[in-house]
Protein backbone atom coordinates (compact mmCIF):
# COMPACT_ATOMS: atom_id res chain seq x y z
CA UNK A 1 0.00 0.00 0.00
CA UNK A 2 2.69 2.51 -0.75
CA UNK A 3 3.68 2.60 3.11
CA UNK A 4 0.67 1.60 4.20
CA UNK A 5 0.85 -1.59 4.84
CA UNK A 6 -1.58 -4.85 5.55
CA UNK A 7 -4.75 -2.78 4.75
CA UNK A 8 -6.28 -5.54 2.65
CA UNK A 9 -5.07 -8.66 4.31
CA UNK A 10 -6.09 -9.67 8.01
CA UNK A 11 -3.96 -11.75 9.77
CA UNK A 12 -5.30 -15.57 9.93
CA UNK A 13 -3.70 -16.74 12.88
CA UNK A 14 -0.98 -15.24 14.72
CA UNK A 15 1.27 -18.12 15.23
CA UNK A 16 2.30 -16.71 18.69
CA UNK A 17 1.40 -20.00 20.83
CA UNK A 18 4.30 -21.35 18.94
CA UNK A 19 6.87 -18.54 20.17
CA UNK A 20 8.81 -18.65 23.39
CA UNK A 21 7.29 -16.61 25.57
CA UNK A 22 10.25 -15.49 27.26
CA UNK A 23 12.14 -14.18 23.88
CA UNK A 24 8.64 -12.37 22.81
CA UNK A 25 8.53 -10.72 26.12
CA UNK A 26 11.71 -9.17 25.85
CA UNK A 27 11.58 -8.40 21.94
CA UNK A 28 8.29 -6.54 22.68
CA UNK A 29 10.09 -4.60 25.61
CA UNK A 30 12.02 -3.47 22.87
CA UNK A 31 9.91 -1.79 20.63
CA UNK A 32 8.25 -0.51 23.63
CA UNK A 33 11.24 1.66 24.60
CA UNK A 34 11.34 2.57 20.97
CA UNK A 35 14.22 0.26 20.23
CA UNK A 36 14.90 -0.88 16.61
CA UNK A 37 15.10 -4.10 15.32
CA UNK A 38 18.07 -5.41 13.16
CA UNK A 39 18.43 -8.11 10.91
CA UNK A 40 20.11 -10.57 13.20
CA UNK A 41 17.87 -9.71 16.28
CA UNK A 42 15.24 -12.38 17.18
CA UNK A 43 11.67 -11.81 15.88
CA UNK A 44 8.59 -13.24 16.40
CA UNK A 45 7.81 -15.08 12.61
CA UNK A 46 4.34 -12.85 12.54
CA UNK A 47 6.59 -10.11 12.86
CA UNK A 48 9.32 -10.80 9.87
CA UNK A 49 6.14 -12.10 7.26
CA UNK A 50 4.35 -8.99 7.95
CA UNK A 51 7.20 -6.79 7.38
CA UNK A 52 8.09 -8.74 4.20
CA UNK A 53 4.11 -8.76 2.90
CA UNK A 54 4.59 -5.11 4.00
CA UNK A 55 7.91 -3.59 2.46
CA UNK A 56 7.46 -5.67 -0.59
CA UNK A 57 4.57 -3.89 -1.54
CA UNK A 58 5.82 -1.02 -0.91
CA UNK A 59 8.95 -1.52 -3.24
CA UNK A 60 6.33 -2.99 -6.30
CA UNK A 61 4.62 0.06 -5.85
CA UNK A 62 7.80 2.27 -6.83
CA UNK A 63 8.49 -0.04 -9.63
CA UNK A 64 5.11 -0.34 -10.86
CA UNK A 65 4.30 3.86 -10.21
CA UNK A 66 6.89 4.13 -12.14
CA UNK A 67 4.91 3.55 -15.09
CA UNK A 68 1.98 6.04 -15.50
CA UNK A 69 4.47 8.95 -14.53
CA UNK A 70 7.04 7.37 -17.35
CA UNK A 71 4.93 7.47 -20.06
CA UNK A 72 5.29 10.90 -19.81
CA UNK A 73 9.07 11.61 -19.79
CA UNK A 74 9.03 11.73 -23.60
CA UNK A 75 6.30 13.85 -23.63
CA UNK A 76 7.00 16.28 -21.20
CA UNK A 77 6.65 19.64 -22.43
CA UNK A 78 9.61 21.55 -22.04
CA UNK A 79 13.20 20.76 -20.75
CA UNK A 80 13.18 21.94 -17.04
CA UNK A 81 9.75 19.68 -17.11
CA UNK A 82 11.37 16.73 -19.00
CA UNK A 83 14.94 16.85 -16.91
CA UNK A 84 12.63 16.58 -13.12
CA UNK A 85 10.25 14.03 -14.40
CA UNK A 86 13.38 11.74 -15.60
CA UNK A 87 14.85 12.55 -12.32
CA UNK A 88 11.35 11.95 -10.40
CA UNK A 89 11.01 8.25 -11.64
CA UNK A 90 14.15 7.69 -11.61
CA UNK A 91 14.06 8.43 -7.74
CA UNK A 92 11.13 5.99 -7.67
CA UNK A 93 12.84 2.85 -9.64
CA UNK A 94 15.65 3.51 -6.75
CA UNK A 95 13.42 3.59 -3.91
CA UNK A 96 12.21 0.11 -5.28
CA UNK A 97 15.72 -0.77 -4.96
CA UNK A 98 16.46 0.28 -1.42
CA UNK A 99 13.32 -1.27 -0.41
CA UNK A 100 13.94 -4.82 -1.65
CA UNK A 101 16.96 -5.03 -0.16
CA UNK A 102 15.58 -3.60 3.01
CA UNK A 103 13.29 -6.51 2.96
CA UNK A 104 16.02 -8.71 1.20
CA UNK A 105 17.56 -8.76 5.33
CA UNK A 106 14.54 -10.51 6.45
CA UNK A 107 15.05 -13.61 4.24
CA UNK A 108 12.97 -12.97 0.70
CA UNK A 109 15.21 -12.48 -2.35
CA UNK A 110 14.55 -9.80 -5.15
CA UNK A 111 13.54 -12.61 -7.65
CA UNK A 112 11.46 -14.62 -5.43
CA UNK A 113 9.66 -11.03 -4.89
CA UNK A 114 9.30 -9.94 -8.45
CA UNK A 115 8.25 -13.20 -9.33
CA UNK A 116 5.43 -12.63 -6.55
CA UNK A 117 4.62 -9.86 -8.34
CA UNK A 118 4.55 -11.20 -11.54
CA UNK A 119 2.43 -13.75 -10.87
CA UNK A 120 0.30 -11.91 -9.25
CA UNK A 121 0.62 -13.31 -6.03
CA UNK A 122 1.81 -10.39 -4.32
CA UNK A 123 0.18 -6.59 -4.34
CA UNK A 124 0.92 -3.05 -4.99
CA UNK A 125 -0.63 0.12 -4.25
CA UNK A 126 -4.01 0.23 -6.38
CA UNK A 127 -4.09 3.61 -7.42
CA UNK A 128 -1.17 2.55 -10.29
CA UNK A 129 -3.33 0.63 -11.86
CA UNK A 130 -5.42 3.96 -13.37
CA UNK A 131 -4.26 5.63 -16.44
CA UNK A 132 -2.22 9.02 -16.46
CA UNK A 133 -4.32 10.32 -20.06
CA UNK A 134 -3.08 13.68 -20.00
CA UNK A 135 0.38 15.78 -18.53
CA UNK A 136 -2.41 16.99 -16.16
CA UNK A 137 -2.42 13.44 -14.96
CA UNK A 138 1.18 13.11 -14.74
CA UNK A 139 1.27 16.27 -12.79
CA UNK A 140 -1.73 15.36 -10.11
CA UNK A 141 0.34 12.17 -9.35
CA UNK A 142 3.51 14.37 -8.63
CA UNK A 143 2.06 16.30 -6.65
CA UNK A 144 -1.04 14.03 -4.30
CA UNK A 145 0.04 10.91 -4.80
CA UNK A 146 3.45 11.43 -3.99
CA UNK A 147 1.89 13.63 -0.88
CA UNK A 148 -0.38 10.67 0.35
CA UNK A 149 2.50 8.44 0.38
CA UNK A 150 4.85 10.89 2.15
CA UNK A 151 2.05 10.86 4.94
CA UNK A 152 1.97 6.77 5.03
CA UNK A 153 6.05 6.89 5.08
CA UNK A 154 6.76 9.52 7.28
CA UNK A 155 4.65 7.59 9.86
CA UNK A 156 6.25 4.62 9.04
CA UNK A 157 9.37 5.72 9.48
CA UNK A 158 9.07 6.08 13.15
CA UNK A 159 8.64 2.10 12.97
CA UNK A 160 10.47 -0.75 14.38
CA UNK A 161 12.13 -2.28 12.04
CA UNK A 162 15.62 -0.29 11.36
CA UNK A 163 16.09 -1.30 8.08
CA UNK A 164 13.41 -0.06 6.49
CA UNK A 165 12.74 2.89 8.92
CA UNK A 166 16.37 3.67 7.44
CA UNK A 167 14.96 3.56 3.69
CA UNK A 168 12.21 5.39 4.47
CA UNK A 169 14.45 8.51 6.03
CA UNK A 170 16.37 8.38 2.76
CA UNK A 171 13.07 8.02 0.54
CA UNK A 172 11.11 10.77 2.36
CA UNK A 173 13.91 13.19 1.93
CA UNK A 174 13.77 12.66 -2.15
CA UNK A 175 9.79 12.52 -2.06
CA UNK A 176 9.89 15.78 -0.54
CA UNK A 177 11.47 17.02 -3.88
CA UNK A 178 8.85 15.09 -5.90
CA UNK A 179 6.24 17.07 -3.65
CA UNK A 180 7.83 20.33 -4.71
CA UNK A 181 7.79 19.68 -8.46
CA UNK A 182 4.06 18.56 -8.07
CA UNK A 183 3.31 21.53 -6.64
CA UNK A 184 5.03 23.77 -9.03
CA UNK A 185 3.63 22.09 -12.16
CA UNK A 186 0.34 22.07 -10.71
CA UNK A 187 0.29 25.23 -9.82
CA UNK A 188 1.76 26.51 -13.28
CA UNK A 189 -1.30 24.90 -14.96
CA UNK A 190 -3.84 26.54 -11.74
CA UNK A 191 -2.46 29.96 -13.42
CA UNK A 192 -1.68 29.01 -16.79
CA UNK A 193 -4.84 29.70 -19.99
CA UNK A 194 -8.61 28.63 -19.49
CA UNK A 195 -7.74 25.23 -21.24
CA UNK A 196 -4.78 23.95 -18.93
CA UNK A 197 -6.96 24.84 -15.64
CA UNK A 198 -9.69 23.01 -17.19
CA UNK A 199 -7.35 19.88 -17.92
CA UNK A 200 -6.15 19.85 -14.41
CA UNK A 201 -9.57 19.95 -12.98
CA UNK A 202 -10.91 17.02 -15.21
CA UNK A 203 -7.17 15.22 -13.76
CA UNK A 204 -8.37 15.97 -10.49
CA UNK A 205 -12.30 14.95 -11.02
CA UNK A 206 -10.72 11.51 -12.48
CA UNK A 207 -7.83 11.27 -9.74
CA UNK A 208 -10.05 11.70 -6.78
CA UNK A 209 -11.44 8.48 -5.90
CA UNK A 210 -8.44 6.74 -6.34
CA UNK A 211 -6.95 9.04 -3.99
CA UNK A 212 -9.29 8.20 -1.25
CA UNK A 213 -8.93 4.68 -1.54
CA UNK A 214 -5.16 5.41 -1.46
CA UNK A 215 -5.50 4.56 2.68
CA UNK A 216 -7.31 2.10 2.69
CA UNK A 217 -10.45 0.97 3.48
CA UNK A 218 -12.26 2.98 6.16
CA UNK A 219 -11.34 2.15 9.85
CA UNK A 220 -15.06 1.01 10.15
CA UNK A 221 -14.67 -2.27 7.45
CA UNK A 222 -11.44 -2.81 8.21
CA UNK A 223 -10.08 -5.14 10.53
CA UNK A 224 -7.19 -3.30 13.02
CA UNK A 225 -4.62 -5.65 14.15
CA UNK A 226 -3.67 -4.52 17.95
CA UNK A 227 -0.93 -6.45 17.85
CA UNK A 228 0.46 -5.39 14.76
CA UNK A 229 0.20 -1.39 15.98
CA UNK A 230 1.82 -2.58 19.04
CA UNK A 231 4.76 -4.00 17.43
CA UNK A 232 5.08 -0.70 15.61
CA UNK A 233 4.89 -2.39 11.85
CA UNK A 234 1.65 -0.51 11.11
CA UNK A 235 1.61 3.59 12.54
CA UNK A 236 -1.38 4.65 12.33
CA UNK A 237 -5.30 3.68 10.85
CA UNK A 238 -6.22 4.12 7.41
CA UNK A 239 -8.74 6.77 8.41
CA UNK A 240 -6.24 8.72 10.05
CA UNK A 241 -3.56 8.63 7.31
CA UNK A 242 -6.93 10.13 5.09
CA UNK A 243 -7.66 12.32 7.29
CA UNK A 244 -3.44 13.98 7.38
CA UNK A 245 -3.77 13.96 3.97
CA UNK A 246 -7.18 15.54 3.21
CA UNK A 247 -6.42 18.35 6.04
CA UNK A 248 -2.48 19.45 4.84
CA UNK A 249 -3.86 19.20 1.18
CA UNK A 250 -7.48 20.15 0.68
CA UNK A 251 -7.03 23.42 1.32
CA UNK A 252 -4.14 23.89 -1.06
CA UNK A 253 -6.36 22.54 -4.11
CA UNK A 254 -9.17 25.23 -2.81
CA UNK A 255 -6.47 27.79 -2.44
CA UNK A 256 -5.39 27.06 -6.27
CA UNK A 257 -9.43 27.80 -7.20
CA UNK A 258 -9.97 24.16 -7.59
CA UNK A 259 -13.27 22.13 -6.66
CA UNK A 260 -12.87 18.10 -5.51
CA UNK A 261 -15.73 16.24 -6.72
CA UNK A 262 -17.52 15.38 -3.49
CA UNK A 263 -20.01 17.91 -2.27
CA UNK A 264 -20.14 16.53 1.28
CA UNK A 265 -16.27 17.14 1.80
CA UNK A 266 -15.94 18.85 4.78
CA UNK A 267 -13.80 19.66 7.93
CA UNK A 268 -15.76 19.34 10.94
CA UNK A 269 -14.85 22.03 13.13
CA UNK A 270 -16.03 20.44 16.28
CA UNK A 271 -14.09 16.81 16.19
CA UNK A 272 -11.54 18.34 13.90
CA UNK A 273 -11.76 15.58 11.51
CA UNK A 274 -12.77 15.27 7.51
CA UNK A 275 -16.15 14.61 6.75
CA UNK A 276 -16.68 12.88 3.28
CA UNK A 277 -18.61 10.91 0.81
CA UNK A 278 -17.88 7.03 1.75
CA UNK A 279 -15.52 6.04 -1.31
CA UNK A 280 -16.99 3.13 -3.04
CA UNK A 281 -15.06 0.08 -1.44
CA UNK A 282 -16.72 -2.62 -4.13
CA UNK A 283 -14.43 -0.77 -6.16
CA UNK A 284 -11.54 -0.68 -4.40
CA UNK A 285 -11.33 -4.55 -4.01
CA UNK A 286 -12.27 -5.03 -7.31
CA UNK A 287 -9.13 -3.31 -8.64
CA UNK A 288 -6.85 -4.44 -5.36
CA UNK A 289 -8.38 -8.46 -7.22
CA UNK A 290 -7.02 -7.56 -10.55
CA UNK A 291 -10.08 -5.86 -12.86
CA UNK A 292 -8.96 -2.26 -12.77
CA UNK A 293 -8.77 -0.15 -15.87
CA UNK A 294 -4.72 -1.15 -16.32
CA UNK A 295 -4.00 -3.93 -13.98
CA UNK A 296 -3.04 -6.22 -16.80
CA UNK A 297 -1.16 -3.66 -18.84
CA UNK A 298 1.25 -2.51 -15.82
CA UNK A 299 2.01 -6.75 -15.38
CA UNK A 300 2.78 -7.11 -18.74
CA UNK A 301 4.98 -4.89 -18.91
CA UNK A 302 6.96 -5.68 -16.03
CA UNK A 303 6.16 -9.60 -16.77
CA UNK A 304 8.29 -8.54 -20.48
CA UNK A 305 11.10 -6.46 -18.59
CA UNK A 306 11.48 -9.71 -16.33
CA UNK A 307 11.42 -12.20 -19.60
CA UNK A 308 13.67 -10.00 -21.88
CA UNK A 309 16.16 -9.27 -19.49
CA UNK A 310 16.76 -12.29 -18.38
CA UNK A 311 19.78 -13.67 -20.19
CA UNK A 312 21.43 -10.37 -18.65
CA UNK A 313 21.12 -11.37 -15.29
CA UNK A 314 22.00 -14.66 -16.22
CA UNK A 315 25.28 -13.84 -17.72
CA UNK A 316 26.37 -12.35 -14.84
CA UNK A 317 25.67 -14.97 -12.79
CA UNK A 318 27.80 -17.27 -15.22
CA UNK A 319 30.41 -18.98 -13.56
CA UNK A 320 32.90 -17.96 -16.05
CA UNK A 321 32.09 -14.51 -15.91
CA UNK A 322 35.08 -12.78 -15.53
CA UNK A 323 34.24 -8.74 -13.43
CA UNK A 324 35.72 -6.15 -14.29
CA UNK A 325 35.96 -4.12 -11.78
CA UNK A 326 35.19 0.25 -12.61
CA UNK A 327 38.37 2.35 -12.69
CA UNK A 328 37.01 4.59 -10.23
CA UNK B 1 37.49 35.08 -36.76
CA UNK B 2 35.08 32.17 -36.40
CA UNK B 3 32.61 31.20 -39.74
CA UNK B 4 29.30 31.14 -37.46
CA UNK B 5 27.29 29.20 -40.01
CA UNK B 6 30.00 26.28 -40.19
CA UNK B 7 29.66 26.49 -36.19
CA UNK B 8 26.36 26.32 -35.81
CA UNK B 9 25.94 23.06 -38.38
CA UNK B 10 28.21 21.33 -35.91
CA UNK B 11 26.22 22.22 -32.83
CA UNK B 12 22.94 21.32 -34.04
CA UNK B 13 24.29 17.99 -35.18
CA UNK B 14 25.49 17.11 -31.46
CA UNK B 15 22.64 18.53 -30.10
CA UNK B 16 20.03 16.66 -32.09
CA UNK B 17 22.43 13.42 -31.62
CA UNK B 18 21.87 13.93 -27.59
CA UNK B 19 18.58 14.90 -27.43
CA UNK B 20 17.33 11.76 -29.43
CA UNK B 21 19.14 9.07 -27.85
CA UNK B 22 18.71 10.96 -24.48
CA UNK B 23 14.76 10.39 -25.28
CA UNK B 24 15.56 6.78 -25.88
CA UNK B 25 17.46 6.27 -23.14
CA UNK B 26 15.22 6.94 -21.11
CA UNK B 27 12.54 4.36 -22.38
CA UNK B 28 14.57 2.05 -20.47
CA UNK B 29 12.92 3.76 -16.70
CA UNK B 30 10.86 1.30 -15.31
CA UNK B 31 11.74 -1.53 -18.31
CA UNK B 32 15.60 -2.49 -17.52
CA UNK B 33 17.20 -5.62 -17.39
CA UNK B 34 17.53 -5.39 -13.38
CA UNK B 35 16.67 -2.29 -11.74
CA UNK B 36 20.48 -1.23 -11.48
CA UNK B 37 20.45 -0.96 -15.57
CA UNK B 38 16.78 1.22 -15.67
CA UNK B 39 18.77 3.90 -13.16
CA UNK B 40 21.68 4.14 -15.29
CA UNK B 41 20.05 4.40 -18.49
CA UNK B 42 17.96 7.14 -16.63
CA UNK B 43 21.14 8.76 -15.17
CA UNK B 44 22.42 9.20 -19.20
CA UNK B 45 19.21 9.90 -20.48
CA UNK B 46 19.78 12.70 -17.99
CA UNK B 47 23.02 13.72 -18.61
CA UNK B 48 22.68 14.09 -22.46
CA UNK B 49 19.17 15.83 -22.35
CA UNK B 50 20.95 18.07 -20.24
CA UNK B 51 24.00 18.45 -22.75
CA UNK B 52 21.50 18.92 -25.41
CA UNK B 53 19.99 21.83 -23.33
CA UNK B 54 23.36 23.41 -23.03
CA UNK B 55 24.25 22.86 -26.82
CA UNK B 56 20.79 24.79 -27.69
CA UNK B 57 21.47 27.50 -25.63
CA UNK B 58 24.94 27.95 -27.00
CA UNK B 59 23.21 28.12 -30.47
CA UNK B 60 20.55 30.82 -28.94
CA UNK B 61 23.07 32.71 -28.16
CA UNK B 62 24.34 32.38 -31.72
CA UNK B 63 20.64 33.76 -33.21
CA UNK B 64 19.07 30.59 -33.11
CA UNK B 65 15.46 30.22 -31.40
CA UNK B 66 14.92 29.30 -27.67
CA UNK B 67 16.16 26.10 -26.89
CA UNK B 68 12.14 24.85 -26.08
CA UNK B 69 11.25 25.74 -30.03
CA UNK B 70 14.21 24.36 -31.42
CA UNK B 71 13.86 21.11 -29.37
CA UNK B 72 10.45 20.20 -29.68
CA UNK B 73 8.89 22.36 -32.36
CA UNK B 74 10.82 21.14 -35.63
CA UNK B 75 9.75 18.69 -37.66
CA UNK B 76 11.54 15.53 -38.23
CA UNK B 77 13.16 16.52 -41.60
CA UNK B 78 15.03 19.60 -39.59
CA UNK B 79 16.87 17.84 -37.24
CA UNK B 80 20.53 17.30 -37.93
CA UNK B 81 21.06 13.59 -35.71
CA UNK B 82 22.76 10.77 -36.89
CA UNK B 83 20.18 7.87 -37.68
CA UNK B 84 22.59 5.75 -34.85
CA UNK B 85 20.80 7.63 -31.96
CA UNK B 86 17.33 7.35 -33.77
CA UNK B 87 16.52 3.46 -34.44
CA UNK B 88 13.94 2.11 -31.82
CA UNK B 89 15.87 0.41 -28.12
CA UNK B 90 15.24 -3.44 -29.21
CA UNK B 91 16.66 -5.62 -26.79
CA UNK B 92 18.93 -4.95 -24.05
CA UNK B 93 22.31 -5.68 -26.62
CA UNK B 94 20.87 -3.41 -28.66
CA UNK B 95 21.27 0.02 -26.66
CA UNK B 96 23.97 -1.08 -24.49
CA UNK B 97 25.77 -0.98 -27.85
CA UNK B 98 24.84 1.53 -29.19
CA UNK B 99 25.83 3.14 -26.65
CA UNK B 100 29.55 2.05 -26.16
CA UNK B 101 29.54 2.75 -29.89
CA UNK B 102 27.91 6.42 -29.67
CA UNK B 103 29.75 7.05 -26.23
CA UNK B 104 33.14 5.90 -27.08
CA UNK B 105 32.91 8.48 -29.75
CA UNK B 106 31.70 11.76 -27.65
CA UNK B 107 33.81 11.08 -25.28
CA UNK B 108 36.54 11.54 -27.72
CA UNK B 109 34.49 14.07 -29.95
CA UNK B 110 34.30 16.58 -26.28
CA UNK B 111 37.62 15.83 -25.63
CA UNK B 112 38.83 17.39 -28.86
CA UNK B 113 36.30 20.19 -28.33
CA UNK B 114 38.31 21.70 -25.31
CA UNK B 115 40.46 23.26 -27.34
CA UNK B 116 37.47 24.78 -29.40
CA UNK B 117 38.19 28.44 -30.88
CA UNK B 118 34.67 29.11 -29.98
CA UNK B 119 35.08 29.76 -25.65
CA UNK B 120 31.67 29.11 -24.68
CA UNK B 121 31.78 25.25 -26.56
CA UNK B 122 35.40 24.23 -25.62
CA UNK B 123 34.04 25.81 -21.65
CA UNK B 124 30.74 23.39 -22.16
CA UNK B 125 32.98 20.40 -23.88
CA UNK B 126 35.08 21.08 -20.60
CA UNK B 127 32.10 19.81 -18.49
CA UNK B 128 30.44 17.40 -20.77
CA UNK B 129 33.67 15.36 -21.11
CA UNK B 130 33.56 14.67 -17.36
CA UNK B 131 29.97 13.23 -17.23
CA UNK B 132 30.89 11.34 -20.50
CA UNK B 133 34.02 9.20 -18.89
CA UNK B 134 30.88 7.41 -16.36
CA UNK B 135 29.05 6.84 -19.74
CA UNK B 136 31.99 5.14 -21.46
CA UNK B 137 32.80 3.65 -18.01
CA UNK B 138 29.74 1.59 -17.27
CA UNK B 139 29.99 0.85 -21.39
CA UNK B 140 32.83 -0.87 -21.22
CA UNK B 141 32.62 -2.65 -18.20
CA UNK B 142 28.96 -4.05 -19.45
CA UNK B 143 30.81 -5.21 -23.26
CA UNK B 144 33.96 -6.61 -21.42
CA UNK B 145 31.09 -8.42 -19.06
CA UNK B 146 28.63 -9.43 -21.65
CA UNK B 147 30.65 -9.79 -24.44
CA UNK B 148 32.47 -12.95 -22.78
CA UNK B 149 29.92 -14.56 -20.08
CA UNK B 150 27.73 -16.90 -22.13
CA UNK B 151 27.37 -18.02 -25.47
CA UNK B 152 23.68 -16.44 -25.67
CA UNK B 153 25.16 -13.03 -24.65
CA UNK B 154 28.01 -12.96 -26.69
CA UNK B 155 25.87 -14.04 -30.12
CA UNK B 156 23.66 -10.96 -29.13
CA UNK B 157 25.96 -8.72 -28.70
CA UNK B 158 27.58 -9.98 -31.20
CA UNK B 159 24.56 -9.63 -33.53
CA UNK B 160 24.17 -5.89 -32.61
CA UNK B 161 27.82 -4.99 -33.50
CA UNK B 162 27.27 -6.15 -36.86
CA UNK B 163 23.82 -4.28 -37.55
CA UNK B 164 25.10 -1.34 -35.61
CA UNK B 165 28.64 -0.52 -36.88
CA UNK B 166 27.55 0.89 -40.34
CA UNK B 167 25.08 3.06 -38.43
CA UNK B 168 28.10 4.37 -35.45
CA UNK B 169 30.47 4.72 -38.95
CA UNK B 170 27.50 7.18 -40.01
CA UNK B 171 27.78 9.40 -37.06
CA UNK B 172 31.62 10.51 -38.73
CA UNK B 173 29.61 11.82 -41.79
CA UNK B 174 31.38 15.12 -42.75
CA UNK B 175 30.31 18.82 -42.52
CA UNK B 176 29.03 20.38 -46.02
CA UNK B 177 31.35 23.00 -44.63
CA UNK B 178 34.07 20.47 -42.62
CA UNK B 179 37.10 22.42 -44.22
CA UNK B 180 35.42 25.44 -42.79
CA UNK B 181 35.11 23.85 -39.15
CA UNK B 182 38.54 22.51 -39.41
CA UNK B 183 40.32 25.68 -40.67
CA UNK B 184 38.64 27.77 -38.00
CA UNK B 185 39.91 25.55 -35.36
CA UNK B 186 36.35 24.76 -34.07
CA UNK B 187 36.81 20.86 -34.05
CA UNK B 188 39.34 18.61 -35.93
CA UNK B 189 37.36 17.01 -38.07
CA UNK B 190 35.35 13.97 -37.96
CA UNK B 191 37.96 11.93 -39.83
CA UNK B 192 40.18 12.58 -37.31
CA UNK B 193 37.46 11.54 -34.00
CA UNK B 194 37.10 8.12 -36.48
CA UNK B 195 40.12 7.19 -35.95
CA UNK B 196 41.20 7.50 -32.62
CA UNK B 197 37.13 5.90 -32.58
CA UNK B 198 37.93 3.15 -34.19
CA UNK B 199 41.16 2.59 -31.23
CA UNK B 200 39.69 2.80 -28.69
CA UNK B 201 36.81 0.27 -29.74
CA UNK B 202 38.98 -2.16 -30.56
CA UNK B 203 40.88 -2.04 -27.55
CA UNK B 204 37.65 -3.04 -25.75
CA UNK B 205 36.59 -5.36 -28.05
CA UNK B 206 40.15 -6.89 -27.58
CA UNK B 207 39.11 -8.18 -24.02
CA UNK B 208 36.06 -10.68 -25.66
CA UNK B 209 35.83 -12.94 -28.27
CA UNK B 210 34.00 -10.66 -30.52
CA UNK B 211 34.57 -9.97 -34.19
CA UNK B 212 34.43 -6.12 -35.52
CA UNK B 213 34.85 -6.00 -39.57
CA UNK B 214 37.63 -4.45 -41.07
CA UNK B 215 36.60 -0.80 -40.83
CA UNK B 216 37.50 0.27 -44.07
CA UNK B 217 35.32 -1.71 -45.37
CA UNK B 218 31.78 -0.76 -43.93
CA UNK B 219 29.83 1.65 -45.92
CA UNK B 220 28.45 4.15 -43.65
CA UNK B 221 24.11 4.36 -42.80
Amino acid sequence: MYGGGNTFEHIKSNGLENEDPEKLAQFEARIERGEKIEPNDWMPQLYRKQLIRMIEQHAHSEIIGALPEGTWITRAPGFKRKLALMAKVQDEVGHAQLLYSAAETLGKSREQMIDDLINGKSKYSNIFNYPAFTWADSCFISWLVDAGAIVNQLANARGSYGPYCRALDRICAEESFHLKYGHHCVIHMATGTEKQREMMQAAINRWWPPMMHFFGPSDKISVHSEILMRWKVKMGSNDDMRNQFLDMYVPKIWELGFTIPDENLRKNEVTGRWEYTEPDWEEFKRVINGDGPCNKERLAVRRTAEERGRWVREALLAPKTEYVAPLA
Amino acid sequence: MTNTEALKELIYKMADDQLILGHRNSEWTGFGPLLEEDIAFSSMAQDKVGQSYALYQILNDLGEGDPDTVAFMRNADQFHNSQLVELPNGEYDFSLVRHFLFDTAEAIRFQMLTNCSHEPLAQLANKIKGELRYHTMHADIWIKQLGRATEESVSKLQDSLDRLIPYAIGVFEPSPMEDQIIEDKIFEGEGKLRQQWEEAILVVKSKTPLNLPYFSLVKPV
